[in-house]
Formats: structure tokens, C-alpha cells, sequence
């Protein structure tokens, strides 16, 4: 149970914060004490924090050989402005360390293994499903979380051509000079990142602990 | 029974196996013997389709392979590894049911399986039924890999090199171990090494392979006694044979029976009837004795050899 205290400990910050925000006012003001206006209110949290969402999931599945700016000024010519390019983009920037890692851990596993399921009779549908992919999930999970994570701080850039995500606030800031609002987008966004990341680490560990026991056994 | 006819494999322009033929009848273990890149790996794999051959036939109870599901003729080949190539995310019971599960038993009959199985290996099936590969020695695994190549009764037993890594001691007793369980349950074996040694401990037959061809395929004893060519004359140790034959030997051959048994004296060392000659001659260099008493299973001494009669007949 103890492995799974950090994701829902943060998730439950992220919630808090996206709904109560504005309990925050007095340190919002104290920080940008000019402006009249110091928490974000155009959408809210919440619903940015809906919308965020599912970019990042599109992306689960999958790109980083572009820089995301560079994929979403090639994307807006071609697909218009809103969360078409952002989801080309996304998927490019999470498909290679899921990619990679795929690799990675189908050819670390020991070939004695391999050669041991082929030559006692197993068929290659078997030999994927029985022994490498469990063998392989940990590496492959390592990757659909290092893609994730990148994933929810590049689904922010795409409110600059229109997106509504976690990023609206901080573009928002930057445009009328109001660091409060920055503030606001980074923090939740940053939440974000650190609850998704410790929740991939928490299904990470519970993996070990099915799968190598010798670790843990003793 | 497993025929090899005029087998050859190719690796691009290399030849690992040369225009082979080799009939390894039903319930014997044929050890292909030789050094490292001989092409007996290579023959052993082609047998189940791990790889296929270049040219030839290689025919299993009378039937072409090719013309069999590559699956189903593994299923019926038990397969053992040097490196045990168990699978780490599986409790040993699991790794043992392997076969028997890709066959579809039913679950008690996989369990009363694996059960046995593991008795046989005197592997405690309380102790280690649930334990995880990693968590075992060496030798443990291995006794594993057996049992999980021995699961489903296959008629086939393939070995390749499946005690090198492990260490003498550990090996020797996986080779008596092998020994015992190949009396009870009689498989078709081929069995891959490069030590000679064991090549001679285990097999009804040994083939001594060198560069893809087979330079020789007959009994231990015929090989120790008759070589056919200088390379199979140094693989057995020139020197040494006379040793190697006396080990082949059983102490039953050449002792003198006594007309009843009785008990043994206590405090002297004895040899068992189907002990080697060699062991035999050990205890009567150590002791200095003239004789040495020989005693049954039953711990009944039987008869005595003496050294002379070692000395004459033991090679």
C-alpha cells in the first residue's frame, strides 16, 4: 500500500489546487501586488485540467525526433490552428522513448530464455505473450512513463496555437506580464507531471515485486 | 529413433555440418562429442528445427520432420539448456507445467505431474515448488531445466551441454543423477558435450564429431579400444586410456564371487558390485592391499577382487 501513498498524495494536491485556487489569493496578491485580477478565471482549473488530459493520453500509445514547436509550426499550415497539430505533435514526441525502450527490452532479455521457449515448443505468439513482454513490460513501462511525463509539459505549448490546456494560464501571464497567472498554469502542470510520475513508479514497483521476488523475498 | 541421412548445414559460404549420417535408435543416449565450433550444436538444433538443414533428411521414427508442425515436434523433444533458460517471471511448479500446459492437461494432472517430477529430481516439492529461478544453485536449476524437458513424457530427450557451467562436484552428481533416472524412464537421447569424460560416463554410443563430420560413432568401450584416427586418439586422452577403460568397467566383471554371502568385516573398505574397476584399484593402491572385499546393494559381502586380477583384466 505504501508505494501507492505518493501518486494518490499528489493527485489529491492537484485536485485541491485546481478546484480552490483562489484560497491562494493572498499569496498570489503578495506576489504580483500591481494587478487586479491575480487568479486565472477565464476557464477554470478544472476544465483545463479535463482538456489536458486527454492530449497526454493520445500519446500514451505512442514521439520526440521533432521539437514540439517545430512539429506545431510545420502542423498549423496543414491541419489549422487547435488541438489537431498539438495531437500530431504529441504522438511524435511520445511514439521514441516507447519505441525505444520496446527494443530495448525485447533484446536485453537473456537468450537462453528465447531458445528455451522457441525449442520446447512454444509458437511465436506464445513466446511474445508468455515470456517477452512480461519479461520486457518493466523496461517498456519505464518508456510509456518517460513519454507521458514529456508529453503533459508539451501539451501546454499547445495553447499558443489555440489548444486549451494547463497552458492558457501561463500564456496568458506571459502576454499581459502577469506572473501570477504563470505561476498558477506551471504549478498545476508541474503537479500533474509529478502525480503521472508517481503513479508510472508505483505500478513500476508493484511490477518488481511480482516479477523479480528475490529483491524483495528476503 | 532418429535418422540423419546425408544431413549438411551451411552457414553462407561456411560448412558447420558435413554430409552427416547418424541413427540413433530408440532408448539410447548418443553423446556428440568434440571441441567447440564442431558443428554438434548445430546438429543437435537441426533435429528439433531450430534450425533447418541445408540438405539431407533427418527422419524421426521414420517420419521427415519437415513435413511436421515445427511446434508440435518440439512439443514431443524435451529440450535442455546450458544456461537452464528458465523463465525468471515463473515459479519453478510453473516452469516445470510448461509443456504440460501448452498441451492443455487438466490442472490435477499437471500438479500430481509436476509433483512427481520434482521427487524424481529430488528437488523438494514443498521447499521449492513456488520458488523463482533466480532464488535457486546452480545445480537446483538444472535439475529444473530436466524436469521441465522431461514434463510431458516426450519420447526425445535433447542436451545441449546442459552441465558445463556448472561446477565438478555439482556436475557429477547430475550426471549419476542422469544416469539413474535414463534406467527408469528409458528416453531416446542425444546429449551434446566437449568433455570427454562425460561423453564416456553417460553414453550408449558416442559420435566424435570434428570440423561438420562425424570421425567415429560406436561404443565408449570401442572407442577407447579401437580409435580410427589420431584425432579421436588424443580427444580420449592416448596416455590415459587405460584408466578410462578401467572406469568403464563394473567390479562384477572381474571379481572372484564367494560361494555365500555374508556380512563384511566392519572398519574395512569395501567397493559395491557395479562400482568401476577403476575405483577398485584406487582402494587397493591406497591401502596396499592385496584384495578388496566387494558387497551388494543390500551391503552383503559377495565376493573380493584382488589386484592382480585388477592389474590383468581391468583394461
Amino acid at each position: 500500500m505504501r508505494i501507492w501513498l505518493p501518486p494518490l498524495l499528489l493527485a489529491l494536491l492537484l485536485c485541491g489546487l485546481s478546484v480552490g485556487m483562489d484560497t491562494l489569493q493572498p499569496l498570489f496578491q503578495w506576489l504580483q501586488p500591481d494587478k487586479q485580477g491575480v487568479i486565472y478565471k477565464r476557464e477554470s482549473f478544472l476544465f483545463l485540467l479535463q482538456n489536458h488530459l486527454p492530449l497526454v493520453n493520445q500519446v500514451a500509445s505512442i514521439g520526440q525526433t521533432f521539437p514540439p514547436v517545430a512539429v506545431l509550426a510545420l502542423a498549423v499550415p496543414a491541419l489549422g490552428f487547435g488541438e489537431a497539430p498539438i495531437v500530431v505533435a504529441l504522438i511524435l514526441y511520445g511514439l521514441l522513448p516507447i519505441l525505444r525502450n520496446t527494443l530495448a527490452g525485447l533484446e536485453g532479455l537473456d537468450p537462453a530464455v528465447r531458445e528455451a521457449a522457441r525449442g520446447m515448443g512454444m509458437s511465436p505468439m506464445q513466446v511474445l505473450l508468455q515470456v517477452e513482454l512480461p519479461l520486457a513490460g518493466r523496461v517498456i513501462l519505464a518508456g510509456i512513463r518517460t513519454s507521458v511525463t514529456i508529453n503533459i509539459a508539451t501539451a501546454a505549448i499547445g495553447s499558443t496555437i489555440g489548444a486549451r490546456t494547463l497552458g492558457d494560464p501561463v500564456i496568458a501571464g506571459l502576454v499581459n506580464g502577469n506572473t501570477a497567472y504563470v505561476l498558477q498554469g506551471a504549478i498545476l502542470i508541474g503537479l500533474l507531471a509529478l502525480t503521472t510520475d508517481s503513479l508510472f513508479e508505483a505500478i513500476q514497483r508493484s511490477w518488481d515485486r511480482r516479477l523479480s521476488p528475490s529483491v524483495t523475498a528476503s | 529413433m532418429i535418422e540423419l541421412k546425408n544431413v549438411t548445414r551451411r552457414f553462407g559460404e561456411t560448412v558447420a555440418v558435413d554430409n552427416i549420417n547418424l541413427t540413433i535408435e530408440t532408448g539410447e543416449v548418443c553423446v556428440l562429442v568434440g571441441s567447440s565450433g564442431c558443428g554438434k550444436s548445430t546438429t543437435l538444433r537441426m533435429i528439433n528445427r531450430l534450425l533447418p538443414h541445408s540438405e539431407g533428411e533427418i527422419l524421426v521414427d521414420g517420419e521427415d520432420i519437415t513435413t511436421m508442425n515445427p511446434e508440435q515436434l518440439r512439443l514431443n523433444m524435451g529440450y535442455v539448456i546450458q544456461g537452464t533458460g528458465l523463465f525468471p517471471h515463473w515459479t519453478v511448479a510453473r516452469n516445470i507445467a510448461m509443456v504440460p500446459r501448452l498441451l492443455k492437461w487438466p490442472k490435477e494432472r499437471i500438479d500430481a505431474r509436476v509433483h512427481e517430477l520434482m521427487t524424481l529430481l529430488d528437488l523438494d516439492p514443498q521447499a521449492h515448488a513456488h520458488k523463482y529461478p533466480q532464488q535457486l544453485s546452480g545445480g537446483q536449476a538444472q535439475r529444473v531445466g530436466v524436469a521441465r524437458a522431461l514434463a510431458a513424457d516426450p519420447n526425445i530427450l535433447l542436451m545441449d551441454e546442459p552441465f558445463g557451467a556448472l561446477d565438478a562436484i555439482t556436475r557429477e552428481n547430475l550426471q549419476l543423477e542422469m544416469l539413474r533416472i535414463q534406467r527408469q524412464v528409458r528416453k531416446t537421447t542425444v546429449f551434446v558435450t566437449h568433455d570427454i569424460d562425460e561423453a564416456l560416463k553417460l553414453a550408449t554410443r558416442i559420435a566424435v564429431m570434428d570440423q561438420g563430420r562425424i570421425l567415429q560413432h560406436d561404443t565408449p568401450e570401442n572407442i577407447l579400444r579401437d580409435p580410427s584416427s589420431e584425432f579421436v586418439e588424443n580427444l580420449v586422452g592416448k596416455q590415459d586410456r587405460g584408466l578410462k577403460l578401467m572406469s568403464l568397467q563394473s567390479v562384477r566383471k572381474v571379481m572372484t564371487a564367494h560361494r555365500d554371502s555374508r556380512h563384511p568385516e566392519p572398519g574395512v573398505d569395501t567397493v559395491r558390485e557395479d562400482d568401476s574397476a577403476r575405483l577398485a584399484l584406487s582402494i587397493v593402491l591406497w591401502q596396499g592391499a592385496e584384495q578388496v572385499p566387494v558387497v551388494n546393494a543390500d551391503g552383503q559381502e559377495i565376493g573380493f577382487v584382488t589386484r592382480e586380477r585388477l592389474m590383468q583384466g581391468g583394461a
